[in-house]
Formats: structure tokens, C-alpha cells, sequence
């Protein structure tokens, strides 16, 4: 077992260096200068002369990339053009707020997809069933700035019950929205995994012999079957948390929600190119992070799937 | 009752295929069922809710909310079609070599594939997109570098149990080329599944687009895209809905017939796909 983690996480080494190694080639590709492009615009001289002593930009290309990976190895994403505040005390900043969001988003995603995917599980075919389906399909085709407006239009300007954008001091109310939107996605992918494999579980021979034993259908559905059905559940549930980076960008945006994903876009917007730069290789790191304590977390729990990767491996 | 399944998911099967024919029948024929010029402003006429002489209303400038939704028909499907194709190719042959070759080569690609995959990918989007000149080439680009990973990996998994077969190694005893057992022997082999996967990459490539127009990544202004027709309008979500709503629906249409085709083929096929 010890074998098994230690290679999982020694995978990961080569993927953030081949990650790192990305964005440094987004940085040289960057219209202007890759010295300017980190510093900022307001940047004194000195500073200036000094990254370009540690970036070497006169170097090789893999010495200057040595440099760029010391950089990052002291914290250091340059400078915003705009504010002239360094990237990562503003992502340091920011980041709890798009974790609250993703949270929010997982437990959204996770209650609503299970409850649609019991519901359409119990009786295939059913007008429940059909419902669930075009509820799913939907879900996982809708864009998520789309899902966002719509909430928007719905629940702030037709019912007025919910606040439009910002963020409330902490206020849970805030949250509701955008969790929704950026959850629903997932939820119906989890609507249907849930689903599939609970009409699997519900064939199987201990099922009936429970409905023979007069055992209420609630409980053979929550004790008996849903036990079962929870590892393909709890996969996606985990992998889908990762995910949530993606639609961040986009939920943040919309409801002016102030984490990684809107000072990404503010970035994109003003073409503050260390900030972007700084989100997606943050955003890339989190990512890799996640996943990876995901399949640590199931290979602990599962030694199948440890075994699996193994194989793989 | 297996059999009027059966016909039920192959009706699925149709319907899907119409829309998508009817989808790019509306692109190919934009310029003779738009009943308007989807650039001309009309400053009499702004802000106009849906009526009979423009069915979907008129936007801030007085343009006619159906005819560039019909226009952003074609940057739509040219970048979701084209942007498939061409990511399909890439990670097929990515595929094929990795999974063939086996050994150290696969290593290398492996490691290249998990690379990509590693990525948020609308931020690795974002990241490539802003250094980029905007447009639509730029796009179908960006959504290759994207998308072709997941392809290869697919591809490459499908290779590895194929090669095993006693046709390839067949193949192999008639002095068959490597080349020749991959191109000609191995490569028929994944055709279905291509199918498949490409009508559900479609679906996302067409989600993803959208998304980058909709931060202004995408195609530039004027010339109209759905998700930035829903971006540029957004502060007039209270009073004038349509602008947002119609072209938002016409992406989740979209998308939706797209990855029904996807899911439709793969239950005819019995194949399970994942991408």
C-alpha cells in the first residue's frame, strides 16, 4: 500500500514540471516583454535589472527556465500591471472564497444529483424517469454563464427572493445561486451515474430476496442499494470537485463573486497577463492537487481501485 | 420488448441526426433564411421585444436578435465541427503510435497526454487564447491543444487491447509494415467509437466556445458568436431578456442534439464511450 501512494504522488513531479514548463512558454509567447510581463509596468529599475539577471533572458532557453522555476519556488508571479500588487498575496487572498463557492457547489451537486438519480432509479420509464432525463440532459448542456443569468432573471427579478451578485459579508443567502450554477453540471452527471447504477444494484439477487422479506422499499433503496451504488457516486463526486476551476471562471464572473476565477477575467479583460498567467498555473496546480488526493483518498478506501491504477501504472 | 427498445433508440437516433443536419443547413443557408442583415444597426428600432416583424426582438443597436443567432449558427459549428476533426486526427495518431509501439514510446506520450490532462482546461484556454491574435482560427486552435488528449487516450487504450489480436499479428506474418498494421489494420478498428466520441466532443467543443466568447476570446465583434451576444448584453438581463435568453438557448439546443447524437450512436453500437 505504501508503494502504491508513494508512486501516485511521486507521479505527480514530472505532470507539475511539465505544467510549470507550459505557462513559461505562455510567458515567452506574451506580446512585449517577458522581463516587463512578470515585473509589472510600475516597476523600478532595479527590480527590473534584477529579474533579468535571475530570468536570464539572454540565456539559453532552459537556463532561463531554471530561472522562472526559482521564481515560483519563492512565491514569486509578478505583479499585477493594474494595481501593482503582487499576484500571489491577491490569489492568497481570493482563494478561500472560490473554495466556499466549490464547497457550496459540491454539496449542491451532490444532494440534488442524488435525490434526481433515486428518484428516476425507482421506477424506469416512469414520468419520474422521463422528467429526471430531461432535467439531466439538459444540466450537462446548458452553458453555466447561461444557467447563471437565468437564475438571475428568475429568482432576483421575477420572484426577487434571492440577491443578484456579490457577496454578502458571509451572508449563506449570497451563496445559494451561484452554488447552484456552478453545481447543477455536475449533478447531472451524478443524476445519471446514480441512476444507472442503482437500477444495476436493484436486479441483484439480495435485493429481492430483501423485498421478499417484506423489508419498506425506502430502506432497501437507502440501506440496501445505495450502499452499493456509492463508489462509482463518491468517484465522480471527488473528481467533479477539481472540475469546479473550470466553471468557477464563469460563475464567478457573473455573480461578482470575489475569488480566482473573476480576477482571472478582470485579468483577461484589462490584459493584466500576470494575473492570468498566475490564475491558470495556480488553477492547474489546485487541480492536480485535488485529483490527486481524490485517488490517494479512494486507493485508501478501495483497494480495488488502488490495484487498478496499479496495473495502469 | 428488447426490440421496440431498440427502435425507440434508434428513432433517438434519427431525430438527433435531422437536428444536426438542420443545424447545418441553417449555417450553410444563413444568408437566404436570415430575414435581416445580422451587422445592419437600425436606431429606431432598439431594444424592441420579439414581435411579428422581428421574431426575436432587436438588441441595443436595433440588430435582429434572429438573424445573428442564425449567423452564430456557422462560427458554432465550424469551430465545434472543425476543432473535432482536427483534435480527433491528432490524438488518433497519438494514439495509435503510443498504444502500438508500447514500451518507452508510450511512456513518453503518456506522460505528454497526462500533461494535458492535467490542466483546467477552460484555463489552459484562457492561458493559450490571450496570447493568441483573437479569432476563429485561434479558437478552433486553442480547443485542439485542449481536446486532442482525450482522444489519444481513448484511442491509446483501444490500441493496446486490439494489438493483441491474432489478426495483427496475422498482419505482422505477411510482412505487413508498422505503418501498414496501424493505418490499415488497427485504425478500422476504432472508426465506431471515433464516431461517437467526436459527436460528444462536439457537444463540448460547442459549451467551450462559448465560454471564450463569452469572456471575449473568442471571434471578435461584430461578427456574432451566441455566447458573446449573451455576454455583451448581459447588463440588460432586466429589461430587455431576449437579447440574453434566445441566443443562450440556441447554445444549449445545440449542444443538447449534439451529445444526444453521441449518446443515441453509442447505445445502437453497445459501445461504452468515455470522453
Amino acid at each position: 500500500m505504501k508503494h502504491y501512494f508513494f508512486k501516485r504522488i511521486f507521479l505527480v513531479i514530472p505532470t507539475m514540471i511539465g505544467v510549470t514548463f507550459i505557462t513559461f512558454i505562455l510567458l515567452k509567447a506574451l506580446p512585449g516583454d517577458p522581463v516587463q510581463g512578470l515585473a509589472g509596468e510600475r516597476t523600478s529599475l532595479e527590480t527590473i535589472k534584477r529579474l533579468k539577471k535571475e530570468l536570464g533572458t539572454e540565456q539559453p532557453v532552459l537556463i532561463q527556465y531554471t530561472g522562472y522555476m526559482k521564481l515560483l519556488f519563492r512565491g514569486e508571479l509578478g505583479r499585477s500591471y493594474y494595481t501593482n500588487r503582487k499576484v500571489t498575496t491577491d490569489i492568497k487572498e481570493k482563494l478561500p472564497n472560490t473554495i466556499k463557492l466549490a464547497v457550496g457547489a459540491m454539496i449542491f451537486s451532490t444532494l440534488a444529483g442524488l435525490l434526481l438519480g433515486i428518484l428516476m432509479a425507482v421506477a424506469p420509464g416512469s414520468i419520474w424517469d422521463r422528467i429526471g432525463q430531461v432535467i439531466s440532459v439538459s444540466g450537462i448542456s446548458i452553458p453555466v454563464f447561461f444557467l447563471g443569468l437565468l437564475f438571475i432573471y428568475l429568482f432576483s427579478f421575477v420572484f426577487q427572493v434571492l440577491p443578484p451578485s456579490g457577496m454578502g459579508n458571509g451572508s449563506i443567502l449570497f451563496l445559494i445561486m451561484p452554488a447552484a450554477t456552478l453545481g447543477l453540471n455536475s449533478s447531472a452527471y451524478l443524476a445519471r451515474i446514480t441512476r444507472s447504477s442503482l437500477i444495476e444494484i436493484l436486479s441483484q439477487p439480495y435485493i429481492v430476496t430483501a423485498k421478499a422479506k417484506g423489508v419498506k422499499k425506502s430502506s432497501i433503496i437507502v440501506k440496501h442499494a445505495l450502499k452499493n451504488a456509492f463508489i462509482p457516486i463518491v468517484t465522480l463526486i471527488g473528481l467533479d470537485f477539481g472540475s469546479y476551476l473550470n466553471g468557477s471562471v464563469l460563475t464567478e464572473t457573473i455573480f461578482g463573486w470575489d475569488g480566482i476565477g473573476r480576477y482571472a477575467v478582470e485579468g483577461i479583460f484589462k490584459r493584466d497577463y500576470p494575473v492570468i498567467l498566475g490564475c491558470v498555473l495556480v488553477g492547474a496546480i489546485l487541480f492536480i492537487l485535488v485529483n490527486l488526493v481524490v485517488d490517494l483518498l479512494y486507493g485508501f478506501f478501495d483497494p480495488r481501485i488502488r490495484h487498478s491504477i496499479k496495473d495502469e501504472i | 420488448m428488447t426490440l421496440l427498445k431498440k427502435t425507440q433508440k434508434n428513432r433517438f437516433f434519427y431525430y438527433s441526426l435531422a437536428f444536426i443536419s438542420l443545424f447545418f443547413l441553417i449555417a450553410i443557408f444563413a444568408p437566404l433564411i436570415a430575414p435581416y442583415d445580422p451587422l445592419a444597426i437600425d436606431l429606431d428600432h432598439i431594444k424592441e421585444p420579439p414581435s411579428s416583424t422581428h421574431l426575436l426582438g432587436t438588441d441595443t443597436v436595433g440588430r435582429d436578435v434572429l438573424s445573428r443567432i442564425i449567423y452564430g449558427t456557422r462560427i458554432s459549428l465550424f469551430v465545434g465541427v472543425s476543432a473535432t476533426l482536427l483534435s480527433l486526427g491528432f490524438g488518433l495518431i497519438i494514439g495509435l503510435i503510443s498504444g502500438y509501439y508500447g514500451g518507452k514510446v508510450d511512456m513518453f506520450f503518456t506522460m505528454i497526454i497526462d500533461l494535458f490532462l492535467a490542466f483546467p482546461s477552460l484555463l489552459l484556454a484562457i492561458g493559450i487564447s490571450v496570447v493568441l491574435p483573437p479569432g476563429l482560427f485561434s479558437v478552433t486552435f486553442v480547443l485542439c491543444i485542449v481536446g486532442w488528449a482525450s482522444f489519444a487516450r481513448l484511442f491509446r487504450g483501444m490500441v493496446f487491447s486490439f494489438k493483441e489480436n491474432t489478426f495483427v499479428d496475422s498482419a505482422r506474418a505477411i510482412g505487413c509494415s508498422n505503418m501498414r498494421i496501424m493505418f490499415i489494420h488497427i485504425l478500422p478498428h476504432c472508426m465506431p467509437v471515433s464516431l461517437i466520441a467526436a459527436s460528444l466532443k462536439v457537444g463540448s467543443f460547442i459549451l467551450a466556445e462559448s465560454a471564450l466568447s463569452f469572456l471575449g476570446l473568442g471571434v471578435q465583434p461584430p461578427t456574432p458568436t451566441w455566447g458573446a451576444m449573451v455576454s455583451l448584453n448581459r447588463c440588460y438581463l432586466p429589461s430587455a431578456p431576449w437579447m440574453i435568453l434566445f441566443p443562450g438557448l440556441a447554445i444549449a439546443l445545440a449542444v443538447i442534439v449534439f451529445n444526444s447524437f453521441g449518446d443515441a450512436s453509442r447505445d445502437m453500437m453497445g459501445q461504452d464511450v468515455k470522453i
